[in-house]
């Protein structure tokens, strides 16, 4: 039987609008005024003078021989390479042993393990240089001063001294070694146990196994959190500006925000930022290339569990060495920061007899940027995680779905702005949006786009990983029964996606919280943040707000995290996959 | 350098000037300034706190503050503003001085006008900011009265809201009295290497104005040889005392008087020395703006922090020293008209500001 669809019927559903090419479009459009643009104002400004008669622009490489020739600069940027790579090798050195145990070995508590790693990456960097500064500054450092007591050691001899090229390093490596745990962790976690227990079938050792089927399926792992690592050590601002200024040196990060104080330099300052902005560039590459042939570690087929191996009495040097790393980044500085919170002097142990609240009276009544800042951090926190997850959630549909011819370019500039550190970023955006038609600087909008920018590129890819494991069958069937995309999109596949955009909505607010290194260069005062607010009390000393500020801040994300961890099968390790 | 001197520093010269001239008696002051104020000034006639003013005041509701005093200090001020004047809320936003100016320069640049009034230790910036013409001309009561010429704009544009020394400090446990440095050129002793730490001209105007007159007093070969004592290179200006206080450092090559008065007299282990080729002095003008969000709460504000009142506060509190002719120095600190002084020369540290600077960063490498 036929039926005979009237023809105005049919023809309706020819001239039907499909709302999907001005979303694509759309989104094309804004993702390149958030990338292109700022980006575009850096490479001008590092090309361009000011002629001090005539007030013309005109093109010039001077930027760029001052900056490979002087060594006001050079040394900055061998001085960063130097930290990068040794912090990078410190992350490996621990993160390697330590996902090992966590994921293949039985090793007690490991999801509170897991839960210590994601606070030491909740922890921004900034906070915990100041707490290392409580606690290894060489004469009034917490650990020294045990030192010298235990030892009976003069006053001026010191175990550790924070101020310094290692210390630096430390401290970088201590923040950023959750990124390479995450990876090698879940890399390991995903290794069948049965090509192991092949080999053991074979007749190999223990030793073999590892050497010849572990290590090798977990090292693209492993190299790609190096390059992570190294990737974050280079373009960190916070620490570098703690602790090395203090002892002299300067990294580039440091440099580039220096080129702004007055008077501002913005040509050399864009110059100096296209070397990490490369950088970066030839990083991701490579790291792309080697998680690129990360295919074959799936071979071993479904339900294949990890087969865990018995530490046995090894348990003890084990439990040994997970406790000293996860003292270094979680209870020693959070130690530290509650001392100095209670203490009259941030390095004097608190007593019943010496505890003061006057800090945190300080800090709440009578500090008058507390409020302002709490106010702004967490209106854009929100307000970030809201529209970025949102952009998100609408690009990665489009290209896991492949919805749309450009997806490739869509992927391709949603990923983009991974390779833009977020000194380069607000550089770059302060160009751009201190000038007409479009002035943003002085409002929360710039810092919002900042924000935004920097956190899409995880936020695409957590979403973009949660879109495939969702069967596009079932959206189908929804736009065989007529619905439009962007229908289906909200009524099939929105509900499925809830718990991995709650834990990118969580990425992005806890993300935002920490960020430093972008709001330094585009805050005024009346768009001050707390990370910002902490950076101006540390450069006159104040220790004791900051560290009641800093646990506030801690306080709050640590309440939005749970907040979301309540949601069943959610828990606060898988944020960190996919970063 | 000496040719880039202006002909009222060339004049006055580089010799120490005590502070007997410096703050004036009150008498002689309010002579001069009525002079001055019928012959050449521009500045408005002086204003006295009026209820029209205090309503007008209260209406905005608000007003912000931004300065480089110490943070505590300044919300202090601004604590006993508020208490004084119900209704009106003053806002401090804190940071070093070069930065206040820089931060200024910016938003202005970008016509956000956020800023009522300024605070600024490095009284250089003053000069831009009058020259550019973006000062409002208000002479508060107590400024007319009890203010000597040389603490007050001729146009009425600014006037010193706090007067304090950049000197020599050392951590009591870690220094014995008798140990510790007399004078510049003590500091160069090896026995201090990497044992002084030292705040940063880029960021604190009261550094920058102390490089000035050190470099022109005792030369840039003092700074040369200090670079070498591993010193620990703080930014903001009340951060060595506090570094002092923590013990984590026995020598403050430079920094504020004030916070190191603070910490003394809470029984903090700092005390201070002038050393004996003189002590910075250093000045801190307060101005509003023209373009003033809040207008008329930044006068109240003002004329507020320039009474007696607040000046007394902020030196018993906060250890400051004032240009107010009604105040009394706090006993126990050495009085200043009993302290070497080197000369302050706002005008050459404009022009030399950059320079400074630039030097500075080549010899201490941040």
């Amino acid at each position: 039987m036929t039926i005979a669809v009237p023809a105005e019927l049919a023809d309706r559903r020819t001239f039907k609008f499909d709302m999907t090419w001005p979303v694509m479009f759309g989104f094309m459009a804004v993702l390149c005024v958030l990338i292109v643009l700022p980006i575009s104002w850096l490479v001008y400004y590092s090309l361009t003078a000011v002629d001090p008669v005539t007030q013309a622009r005109s093109f010039t490489l001077d930027q760029f021989r001052t900056l490979f020739s002087d060594p006001e600069f050079v040394d900055p940027l061998i001085t960063t390479v130097i930290i990068a790579v040794s912090s990078s090798i410190a992350c490996c050195v621990i993160a390697a042993p330590m996902g090992w145990l966590v994921a293949r070995t039985d090793m007690p508590m490991t999801r509170t393990i897991r839960a210590l790693v994601t606070a030491s990456f909740v922890t921004p960097p900034f906070l915990g240089a100041v707490a290392w500064e409580i606690l290894a500054a060489p004469n009034s450092g917490l650990l020294n001063k045990l030192f010298r007591l235990v030892t009976g050691a003069p006053q001026d001899e010191h175990l550790l001294n924070i101020y310094s090229l290692p210390g630096l390093i430390f401290v970088i490596a201590c923040y950023t070694f959750p990124y390479v745990f995450v990876l090698i962790a879940n890399a390991l976690d995903r290794i069948p146990s049965d090509l192991e227990d092949a080999s053991a079938m074979l007749g190999g050792t223990a030793w073999d196994t590892a050497r010849r089927i572990t290590v090798p399926l977990a090292l693209p792992a492993l190299l790609a959190g190096a390059l992570i690592a190294f990737l974050q050590a280079m373009i960190l601002f916070g620490s570098p500006a703690i602790l090395a200024l203090p002892a002299g040196f300067h990294t580039m990060t440091t440099k580039i925000w220096s080129l702004f104080q007055y008077p501002p330099k913005p040509e050399l300052a864009a110059a100096a930022s296209l070397p990490l902005l490369v950088l970066t560039v030839i990083l991701l590459r490579g790291q792309a290339m080697i998680l690129g042939r990360k295919g074959y570690t799936v071979v071993g087929g479904k339900g294949a569990e990890p087969r865990l191996i018995k530490l046995g009495w090894w348990l003890v040097p084990a439990a040994l060495f997970v406790t000293i790393v996860l003292m270094l980044p979680v209870f020693l500085p959070y130690f530290a920061l509650f001392n100095a919170a209670f203490s009259p002097i941030a390095t004097t142990l608190v007593t019943p007899f010496n505890a003061t609240m006057h800090n945190i009276y300080f800090t709440f009544f009578e500090l008058s940027s507390t409020k302002v800042a709490l106010k702004n951090t967490f209106l854009l926190g929100a307000m970030s995680a809201t529209i970025g997850t949102l952009l998100a959630l609408v690009i990665s549909y489009l290209t896991a779905r492949q919805a749309v011819r450009g997806h490739r370019v869509l992927a391709f500039l949603a990923t983009a702005p991974i390779a833009i550190p977020g000194i380069v970023l607000g550089v770059g955006l302060f160009l751009s949006y201190t000038r007409p038609p479009l002035v943003l600087y002085g409002t929360l909008w710039i810092l919002l786009i900042a924000y935004i920018t920097i956190e899409l590129p995880a936020a695409y890819q957590q979403l973009q990983s949660a879109f495939k494991s969702v069967h596009p069958e079932l959206e189908e069937a929804s736009r065989m029964l007529g619905a439009s995309r962007l229908r289906a999109l909200r009524d099939v596949t929105a509900p499925l996606l809830r718990t991995s955009v709650l834990a990118t909505w969580c990425f992005i607010f806890v993300s935002t919280i920490r960020e430093l290194s972008a709001a330094v260069m585009l805050f005024t005062s009346e768009t001050k943040v707390v990370s910002v607010l902490i950076f101006d009390l540390k450069e006159s000393g104040d220790l004791g707000a900051i560290s009641v500020l800093g646990i506030s801040m801690l306080v709050l994300t640590f309440i939005v995290v749970v907040g979301v961890s309540r949601i069943p099968g959610f828990g606060a390790g898988t944020r960190l996959r996919n970063t | 350098m000496t040719s880039n001197f202006t002909r009222r520093g060339v004049l006055k010269g580089g010799t120490a000037l005590t502070a007997a001239t410096v703050l004036s008696a009150p008498v002689r002051a309010q002579v001069t300034a009525q002079v001055t104020a019928q012959v050449t000034s521009k500045a408005p006639p002086a204003s006295a706190v009026t209820p029209a003013l205090i309503e007008a005041a209260k209406k905005e509701g608000k007003a912000v503050w931004y300065t480089s005093v110490d943070l505590p200090l300044a919300e202090r001020v601004a604590r006993s503003f508020e208490a004084k004047y119900p209704g009106v809320s003053l806002r401090v936003e804190r940071t070093g001085a070069e930065r206040v100016f820089q931060r200024i320069g910016q938003e202005y640049g970008s016509k956000i006008h956020a800023v009522d009034i300024v605070n600024s230790s490095d009284a250089a910036h003053l000069i831009v900011w009058k020259r550019q013409g973006i000062l409002d001309p208000y002479v508060p009561e107590d400024v007319a009265k009890h203010y000597s010429d040389e603490h007050k704009d001729a146009d009425g544009q600014f006037a010193s809201f706090r007067v304090f020394l950049c000197p020599i400090a050392y951590n009591t446990n870690l220094v014995k009295k008798e140990d510790a440095p007399k004078s510049y050129a003590d500091l160069l002793d090896p026995k201090w290497t990497g044992k002084i730490v030292k705040a940063h001209p880029s960021y604190s105007g009261t550094i920058l104005t102390a490089t000035y007159q050190m470099s022109r007093d005792i030369g840039w070969p003092y700074f040369e040889k200090l670079a070498q004592q591993k010193i620990m290179q703080v930014q903001s200006a009340s951060d060595p005392p506090k570094k002092l206080a923590l013990g984590e450092r026995a020598i403050m090559a430079d920094g504020v008087e004030y916070v190191c008065f603070q910490l003394k007299e809470k029984g903090d282990p700092v005390d201070l020395v002038y050393a004996s080729e003189g002590t910075p002095l250093i000045i801190g003008p307060n101005a509003i703006f023209k373009n003033a969000p809040n207008p008329n709460a930044a006068r109240l504000v003002q004329s507020y922090m320039f009474s007696a009142e607040c000046q007394q506060v902020c030196i018993d509190a906060g250890g400051l020293r004032s240009a107010h002719a009604l105040t009394k120095e706090k006993p126990g600190r050495t009085p200043l008209k009993s302290i070497k002084l080197m000369k302050d020369d706002a005008a050459a540290v404009e022009k030399e500001s950059e320079n400074l600077k630039k030097r500075y960063t080549q010899l201490f490498k941040v």
